[in-house]
C-alpha cells in the first residue's frame, strides 16, 4: 500500500518563558493514498498540532514525520479569503505562489467554480459571499494546487449548523470523488464518522491515540455523507466515539 | 462626511440599476429624504462660510474691530487679485507646493520602505524599537534647524525638513500594520510553499493599502507642516515666506491671505488622495 504521510512516535513540547506544555504525548500513524482521515479528541488536545506537524509549518520535539510530497493543501477554521482579491483571484493564489498559473490551471479552477456553484459569483468580494459560499471558495483555492494531501483543520466549525452540513456534505462527496488523501481535524464526531474511513480517536493533552474506528458503511454504489448519516451504523460508530470522548464523565 | 456621502450615492446607484422599474413607493420616499438631507448639510456649509465672510466684512467696515489685527476679507481678496495679476502668487505657490510633494514623497517612501526592512528583520525590530520610539515622541520641529543646517538653506533643506517629520511616524504606523496581519493569512501562504518576497508582496502589502493611503492622507498635512516652518527659517519664497514676512511688516493682510491660500492647496491635496483611495480600494 502506497503511505502519502506517516508520524512516527512524535511528541510535541510548546515553550514559554513561564512554562512547557507537552501537548503531543506518542503519535504514530499513516495515512494511505486517497484514505479521509479524521482526528477527534477533547478540545486542547493537540489535534491541530498534529496538522501543522505534517504540513512542516512545526518541527516535533521528538519522532519522525515522513510526508511524501511537497504539495499540500491547508484549510483553516476561518476561510481566510484575502479581502482584497475577488473570489477568483483568490482561487489563483496558489498556483500564482507555486508559478503554475497557466491557461490550463486557470481554465480547471473555473471548471471548479461552476462545479461548486460560484461561477457567477468569481468577480465579487469576499465579503459579499455567505459563509457558506466562502468556505467553499476557499476548498476550490486550496484544491486548485491539486494537493496530494489535504489537511483540514475544523474547516467547517465557523458556520451555521445548517450550513454546516450542507457544506460538509458537498465537500465529503467532492474529496470521496476526486480520491483526495485527507486529514480532518473536527470535534465534530458525526462529521468525522460522515466523511472519513478512518477516525483516529486522541486522549487528553499529552495526546496518544486512544482508539481507531475503520468506518464502513453499507449504504449502496455511492457513499455520500448525507447517505451515511441515515444508516444504522451512523448511530453505533457516533455512540462509540462519543464514549471514547467521555464528554459526559468530565 | 465626504465619503459617507458619496458611499449612500454609490449604493443608490447600484439599486436603481437592478430595480429602477420595479422600485416601491416607500423606498422612493425614502432615497428622496436621503437626498434632501444631503441637500441641506451642503447649503448650511455654503451658508455658513458666506455669514462668516459677510459678519467679519461687516465688522471691518463698520470699525467694529481692529483691521490693522484681523484684516477684512475684502483686504485679502484685493491683495490676493494683485499677487495673481503680477503672478507672484504662482511662484511663491508653485514653490511651496513643490516643496511640499517632494518633502512628502522622501518622508513617506523612506518611511514605508523602512518599515519594511525592520519587517523583513524581526531582530533589527526589536533592537531599534526604543530609538524609533524616542524620535517619535520628539516634536520634530525641533529638527528642523539642524536639517536646514545640514541640507542647505535652499530647496533640498526645506524638502528634508518636510520629510522628516513625517518619517518615523510613517515607519511607526507601517511596521504596526504589517505585523497585525492576521497570522493564518501567512500561514496559508506558507503551506503553498511562499517565500519571505511572495509573502511580502501577496499579502503583507495588499492587507496594508488601506493604512499606506491613511498615511498618504496625514502625511500630506505633515509635509505641509515642515514646509512652512522651514520657510519660517529659511526662504526666499513660498506660502510660508509670506506669512512670516507679512508678520514682521505687520501687514496682516498679507497673512491671512497666506493662511487663506495654503488652506485651499491643503485641502485640494487631500481630496486628491480621497480620489486615489476610491480608485485603489475597491472591496
Amino acid at each position: 500500500m502506497e503511505y502519502v504521510c506517516e508520524l512516527k512516535n512524535i511528541s510535541k513540547r510548546f515553550h514559554t518563558i513561564n512554562n512547557e506544555t507537552k501537548a503531543i504525548g506518542d503519535i504514530s500513524f499513516k495515512v494511505e493514498k486517497g484514505e479521509i482521515v479524521s482526528i477527534v479528541g477533547p478540545s486542547g488536545c493537540g489535534k491541530s498540532t498534529v496538522l501543522s506537524l505534517l504540513a512542516g509549518l512545526e518541527k516535533p520535539s521528538g519522532g519522525e514525520v515522513i510526508v511524501n510530497t511537497n504539495n499540500i493543501g491547508f484549510m483553516f477554521q476561518k476561510d481566510q479569503l484575502y479581502e482584497w482579491r475577488n473570489i477568483y483571484k483568490n482561487c489563483i493564489l496558489g498556483l500564482e505562489i507555486q508559478h503554475k498559473d497557466t491557461e490550463e490551471n486557470r481554465n480547471k479552477v473555473i471548471e471548479m467554480l461552476k462545479n461548486y456553484g460560484l461561477y457567477n459569483f468569481r468577480n465579487y468580494y469576499p465579503r459579499q459571499l455567505s459563509g457558506g459560499m466562502r468556505q467553499k471558495a476557499a476548498l476550490a483555492r486550496t484544491l486548485a494546487i491539486e494537493p496530494d494531501l489535504l489537511l483540514l483543520d475544523e474547516p467547517f466549525s465557523a458556520l451555521d449548523y445548517q450550513t454546516r452540513l450542507s457544506v460538509g456534505n458537498e465537500v465529503g462527496e467532492i474529496l470521496r470523488k476526486e480520491k483526495i488523501t485527507t486529514v480532518l481535524v473536527t470535534h465534530d464526531v458525526p462529521e468525522a464518522v460522515s466523511i472519513s474511513d478512518r477516525v483516529i480517536v486522541f486522549t487528553e493533552r499529552p495526546a496518544r491515540i486512544k482508539k481507531e474506528y475503520d468506518i464502513i458503511f453499507d449504504c449502496g454504489e455511492e457513499r455520500t455523507p448525507m447517505k451515511c448519516r441515515n444508516t444504522t451504523e451512523f448511530g453505533n460508530y457516533f455512540r462509540e466515539i462519543w464514549r471514547d470522548l467521555d464528554v459526559a464523565g468530565k | 462626511m465626504w465619503q459617507e456621502n458619496s458611499k449612500v450615492l454609490k449604493i443608490r446607484k447600484k439599486n436603481n440599476d437592478i430595480e429602477s422599474a420595479n422600485i416601491s413607493k416607500e423606498h422612493e420616499e425614502y432615497l428622496q429624504s436621503i437626498k434632501k438631507e444631503k441637500m441641506f448639510i451642503k447649503i448650511a456649509q455654503i451658508l455658513f462660510l458666506i455669514i462668516f465672510f459677510s459678519l467679519w466684512q461687516y465688522a471691518a467696515v463698520k470699525g467694529l474691530i481692529d483691521t490693522f489685527l484681523t484684516s477684512s476679507p475684502g483686504a485679502i481678496w484685493n491683495l490676493m487679485m494683485k499677487f495673481i495679476i503680477d503672478g507672484s502668487l504662482f511662484n511663491h505657490l508653485y514653490v511651496s507646493t513643490m516643496e511640499t510633494i517632494a518633502g512628502f514623497l522622501l518622508g513617506t517612501t523612506i518611511g514605508i520602505l523602512v518599515a519594511v526592512l525592520l519587517w523583513w528583520s524581526e531582530k533589527a525590530a526589536k533592537i531599534f524599537e526604543p530609538y524609533l520610539v524616542i524620535l517619535n515622541s520628539l516634536p520634530k520641529t525641533a529638527l528642523a534647524p539642524i536639517m536646514i543646517l545640514w541640507a542647505g538653506t535652499g530647496f533640498t533643506g526645506i524638502v528634508v525638513t518636510a520629510a522628516s517629520i513625517s518619517v518615523v511616524v510613517t515607519t511607526m504606523t507601517m511596521y504596526t500594520g504589517f505585523k497585525s496581519v492576521e497570522n493564518d493569512k501567512i500561514v496559508l501562504l506558507k503551506t503553498f510553499g511562499a517565500n519571505k518576497h511572495q509573502i511580502l508582496k501577496s499579502v503583507i502589502i495588499p492587507a496594508n493599502l488601506p493604512l499606506i493611503v491613511s498615511v498618504i492622507k496625514v502625511n500630506i498635512g505633515l509635509s505641509w507642516i515642515g514646509v512652512i516652518v522651514g520657510e519660517f527659517l529659511v526662504s526666499k519664497a513660498g506660502i510660508g515666506y509670506l506669512i512670516v514676512y507679512g508678520s514682521q511688516v505687520f501687514k496682516l493682510d498679507l497673512v491671512m491671505m497666506g493662511v487663506f491660500v495654503l488652506a485651499v492647496v491643503a485641502a485640494l491635496m487631500y481630496f486628491f488622495a480621497a480620489w486615489i483611495e476610491k480608485k485603489i480600494i475597491k472591496y
